[in-house]
């Protein structure tokens, strides 16, 4: 219980934070409430993203670097081949390319370098970030490409009688929203539920004692990198549908390193509640907190997104170093 | 070789022919010789022991017949099949299983997902199929699970099934470990010091499982073992190492009086 205080701590200062707009009445509910959604939907970005990370983490113990040039990839291949066909062919043609490129990730850099050290395999990842990026370009072009989702881009007014004004919510938003959660759903089921998934979940426990019982280790370092290729389809179609294609998406995976953090490497539960708590919190304070700061220390103020989750992750790292729902790792000395 | 084996009987039980021939086997890391023209056959059907002091191999000559370390020199054979080269993961599919030394269970997974994964190379319908729980998918689930069912009732452990491997005593966690081996229904079952650590009452309980699972599954034994005790109990025939070489290879009584393994043992003469 005593090691629980220091996370309800935080957890508490938090929540204080996150109604203390409210209570103090520095805002009009509608408006808040329109900002707690914005951080949510930014979050659930995050959360997809940071959903790669996990797991690959969890079957291959590599910390894959390439996670967001992967969402970039994937988002500038349905962007560009979306312009010859349908979307839900670019779309299936992506996952085919995704596929392809776990399969060759597997060959040409998982098993040459399978039991070396993990600062080995995360240079590797780096080295497979850069590639990406510069083979994306080449490839796809490297201007800033749209994808259409045929989504009406004009926001509803909703819920008009609770709030004054009512609040303004994006199609699209709403759309990714339902998605993210329809993929997570089905990524659980097929963790828990079906024999590949228990597979998976073994080989991310002990790779010789998976090897021995006849799970094909290289096999599911495939399957793994391609599911984690989907989800970056996914991301990466959202995000490109909202804020066009471009090269800074795939430094959204620097925001998912705190995420992944925050929720633990191996928990697929952290990653999506990491992301919606790091979504809220960095809008939140974006929006609340920078005007009070600003007044009382006269600063030029802003830009309190870009740091707000790392300060976070680095408290977690203080009082909770293996994150919310990860594994506690005791080493017998 | 060629002629029909003669059926050999060790300690009552009907020891069948030669199912796996390790020849000349000579293993080294760098400088360190761990094995050095190691000769020695394994009968279907017995309970055959690797013993030697310290450093001796014993765990080095198990990872070769595994296929986690590849052999310099020398081959092996098992079942008509002949390698020098392959992976645990194809020694599974030939139907070699294996516990851990240092019990290296799923630790997250519940003792039943962990016996389950054990029969990962029996389960055949697709990934879909599985998910949404139809048809043989649905079938093949329910009778792997009564199979799973049959080993958690053979090693008593009923009360455990929903419970997290890795928060389970040791010596359970061993038991868990031999459950997951033979989940697979293994043709041949190599345990690499099953009793490490564990306590005269869990001890004879091992034992038992051991000689129930070769006498009513027939699994093949390999064991290597620290108590001399257990294995002259258990075992049909002991190889001995010493330095990485064979010193010795006969039923329990005549390893017992040889003279090279009481100096092994006692350190005379070296």
């Amino acid at each position: 219980m005593k090691r629980h205080v220091p996370v309800l701590v935080l957890a508490a200062v938090l929540l204080a934070g996150l109604f203390a707009p409210l209570v103090l009445k520095l805002s009009a509910p509608g408006f808040w409430t329109e900002v707690l959604l914005g951080g949510l939907m930014a979050g659930v970005l995050y959360s997809l993203v940071a959903l790669g990370f996990v797991l690959i983490f969890k079957a291959s113990g590599v910390f894959n670097f390439a996670q967001g040039a992967m969402v970039l990839f994937a988002a500038l291949a349905v962007a560009r081949l979306s312009e010859r066909m349908p979307l839900w062919v670019a779309i299936l043609l992506a996952v085919a390319i995704m596929v392809a490129l776990a399969w060759l990730v597997e060959r040409l850099v998982l098993r040459p370098l399978v039991n070396q050290e993990g600062v080995a395999l995360l240079m590797a990842t780096l080295g497979v970030t850069y590639f990406l990026d510069g083979f994306g370009q080449t490839v796809w072009g490297s201007d800033i490409y749209s994808i259409d989702l045929g989504i009406a881009r004009e926001p509803v007014m909703v819920l008009e009688k609770v709030f004054e004004g009512g609040i303004l919510i994006n199609r699209d938003d709403v759309a990714a929203a339902v998605v993210a959660i329809i993929l997570v759903g089905l990524l659980a089921l097929f963790f828990q539920k079906t024999a590949t998934g228990r597979a998976l979940r073994a080989v991310a426990d002990d790779h010789q004692a998976a090897m021995s019982i006849g799970i094909p280790l290289n096999r599911i370092w495939v399957i793994v990198w391609s599911v984690a290729g989907i989800v970056a389809i996914v991301a990466g179609v959202i995000w490109g549908g909202k804020l066009g294609v471009q090269f800074s998406i795939s430094l959204v995976a620097l925001k998912a390193l705190p995420v992944v953090i925050l929720g633990g490497f191996t928990s697929i539960p952290g990653a999506i509640l990491g992301g919606l708590i790091i979504g809220v919190g960095e809008k939140m304070a974006e929006v609340f907190l920078g005007p009070p700061l600003v007044q009382m220390f006269d600063l030029a103020g802003g830009g309190i997104e870009n740091w707000f989750a790392y300060m976070l992750a680095l408290l977690f790292l203080l009082v909770r170093p293996e994150g919310l729902f990860g594994e506690k790792h005791i080493d017998r000395v | 070789m060629t002629a029909p084996e003669t059926h050999l009987h060790f300690q009552g039980r009907n020891v069948g022919e030669v199912i796996l021939s390790v020849e000349g086997v000579s293993l080294a890391f760098g400088g360190v010789k761990a094995l050095q023209d190691v000769s020695f056959d394994v009968r279907e059907h017995e309970v055959r022991a690797i013993i030697g002091p310290n450093g001796a191999g014993k765990s080095s000559m198990l990872n070769v017949i595994n296929g986690v370390y590849h052999p310099q020199r020398g081959r092996i054979r098992f079942k008509e099949r002949q390698f020098t080269d392959m992976d645990p993961h194809e020694a599974a599919v030939l139907g070699i299983a294996r516990t851990f030394q240092n019990i290296a269970l799923f630790k997250g997974m519940s003792v039943l997902d962990n016996i389950m994964a054990g029969r990962n190379l029996r389960m055949r319908s697709g990934i879909l199929a599985q998910a949404l729980r139809i048809g043989p998918a649905l079938k093949e689930e329910i009778a792997h699970r009564q199979e799973v069912e049959r080993i958690i009732d053979f090693l008593e452990l009923q009360p455990y099934r929903k419970t997290q491997a890795g928060r389970l005593p040791y010596g359970l966690q061993k038991r868990v470990d031999l459950g997951r081996a033979l989940a697979s229904e293994p043709k041949m079952l190599l345990l690499d010091e099953p009793m490490a650590g564990m306590n005269l009452e869990e001890k004879q309980d091992m034992c038992r499982f051991i000689l129930d699972a070769n006498d009513q599954l027939g699994t093949t034994i390999v064991l290597i073992e620290h108590d001399m005790g257990v294995v002259m109990d258990i075992s049909d025939r002991v190889v001995v190492l010493d330095y990485g070489r064979k010193i010795a290879d006969g039923t329990p009584d005549e390893v017992r009086n040889n003279q090279a393994v009481v100096e092994a043992y006692l350190g005379a003469s070296h």
